[in-house]
C-alpha cells in the first residue's frame, strides 16, 4: 500500500473517534435530561457540571479530528 | 471560471501579510489575523461603550451589556465563591474576547472581495496564549496563597497511602495538560466548524458549475445543510466561549480552595 492510500485510510479510521465522541456528548445531555425531568428543581444548579461533562466528552472527539488532520496534512 | 474548483478548506486559515515584511521592507508585519483582532476589539469597545451610560432605567443596549457583565461575574462568583470577585476581570475578558472573535469569524463578509473574515480563535497561538494566561493565574494564585502546600492539589482527600504512587502522577498529568486541552478545544472546534461549512460551500458552487440535474440537486441539498450547520456553529461559538470561561473559573477555584 502506498503512503497516500494509507493516509486516507488512517484519516478515515480516526474519524470513527469523532462519531464515538458524538455518542458520548449525546449520553451527557441525555442523562442530564433524564435527571432534570425527574427533579426539575435541582436541574439549574447542575448546568455547570453538565457543560464540564460536555467539554470533556467533546474534547476527545476534537482530538480525534486533530489526529485525522495531522495524518492528512502534516505527515 | 474553471468548471470544477479544487476543494481547499484550509486556505481560509492562511495568515497573509497586509503590510510590512516583503511588501514594503519594514520588519513589522501587519497580518489579517492582527487586523481581525483589532476589529474584534473595536466591536467589543463599541458594544461596551454604548451600554455604559449608567442610566437609572437601563435601555435595551445597557440591559444587554449588563447581562454580559452579570453573566461573567455570576460565573466567577458562582464557581469560586465570594473571593471570585477578584477574578471577574479575566473571566469577563476571556469570555467576551472569545465570544466576539468566534462570532466575527462567522460573519458573511466573504461575499465582498478581500473582506473574508478571519477567525482569530482558529489559531493555536491565540488560544494557546489565552490558555497559558489562565494557567499562569492558577499557578501564581495557588503558590501565592498556599505556598508549597499547593502541591496537595495532587492528593485528593482520603486517598489510601497504597494508591499514592498511582494517584499523584495521574493527578499531576491531568493538571499539566489543562492549558493544552483548554487551548486545543477552542481551536479545533473553530477549525472543524469552518472546514465543514467551507467544504459544503464548495459543494454548492461545484454542483451549480456542473450544470447537470444531479449537480443542482446536490447544490440544493448542500444549501439546506449549510444553513443548519451555520446555526449549529453559532451555538458552538457561544458554547465554546462559555466552556473556556467556565473551565478557567473552575481551575482558579482549585487554586484558591485546593479541592
Amino acid at each position: 500500500m502506498d503512503l497516500a492510500a494509507a493516509k486516507v485510510i488512517g484519516a478515515g479510521l480516526a474519524a470513527i473517534g469523532v462519531g464515538v465522541a458524538a455518542q458520548g456528548v449525546g449520553n451527557v445531555f441525555g442523562s442530564f435530561l433524564q435527571g432534570a425531568l425527574r427533579n426539575p428543581a435541582a436541574a439549574d444548579g447542575q448546568q455547570g457540571r453538565l457543560f464540564i461533562g460536555f467539554a470533556a466528552a467533546e474534547l476527545l472527539g476534537l482530538i480525534a479530528f486533530a489526529v485525522a488532520m495531522i495524518i492528512l496534512y502534516a505527515v | 471560471m474553471a468548471a470544477e474548483s479544487k476543494i481547499d478548506p484550509m486556505h481560509q486559515f492562511q495568515i497573509d501579510a497586509l503590510s510590512g515584511g516583503a511588501l514594503d521592507g519594514t520588519p513589522f508585519i501587519f497580518t489579517n489575523s492582527a487586523l481581525w483582532m483589532l476589529i474584534v476589539l473595536g466591536a467589543i469597545l463599541l458594544f461596551m461603550w454604548g451600554g455604559m451610560k449608567r442610566e437609572l432605567v437601563p435601555g435595551r443596549w445597557q440591559a444587554a451589556v449588563e447581562m454580559l457583565t452579570g453573566f461573567a461575574s455570576g460565573l466567577a462568583i458562582g464557581n469560586i465563591g465570594p473571593e471570585g470577585k477578584k477574578y471577574v476581570p479575566w473571566i469577563f475578558t476571556v469570555f467576551t474576547f472569545i465570544l466576539f472573535s468566534n462570532f466575527m469569524g462567522m460573519m458573511p463578509f466573504g461575499i465582498f472581495e478581500k473582506a473574508h473574515p478571519f477567525t482569530v480563535t482558529s489559531q493555536f497561538s491565540v488560544t494557546g496564549v489565552l490558555a497559558i494566561i489562565s494557567f499562569s493565574i492558577v499557578l501564581i494564585v495557588g503558590f501565592w496563597k498556599h505556598g508549597f502546600h499547593f502541591f496537595s492539589l495532587f492528593v485528593p482527600h482520603g486517598t489510601p497511602a497504597l494508591l499514592l504512587p498511582l494517584i499523584v502522577p495521574i493527578e499531576m498529568i491531568s493538571f499539566l495538560v489543562r492549558p493544552f486541552s483548554l487551548a486545543l478545544r477552542l481551536f479545533v472546534a473553530m477549525i472543524a466548524g469552518h472546514i465543514l461549512v467551507d467544504v459544503f460551500g464548495y459543494f454548492i458552487v461545484n454542483g451549480i458549475n456542473a450544470g447537470t440535474p444531479m449537480g443542482y440537486f446536490v447544490s440544493a441539498i448542500s444549501f439546506v445543510f449549510i444553513a443548519g450547520v451555520n446555526a449549529l456553529e453559532l451555538l458552538v461559538c457561544a458554547i465554546q466561549a462559555y466552556v473556556f470561561a467556565l473551565l478557567t473559573s473552575l481551575y482558579i477555584n482549585d487554586a484558591v480552595h485546593l479541592h
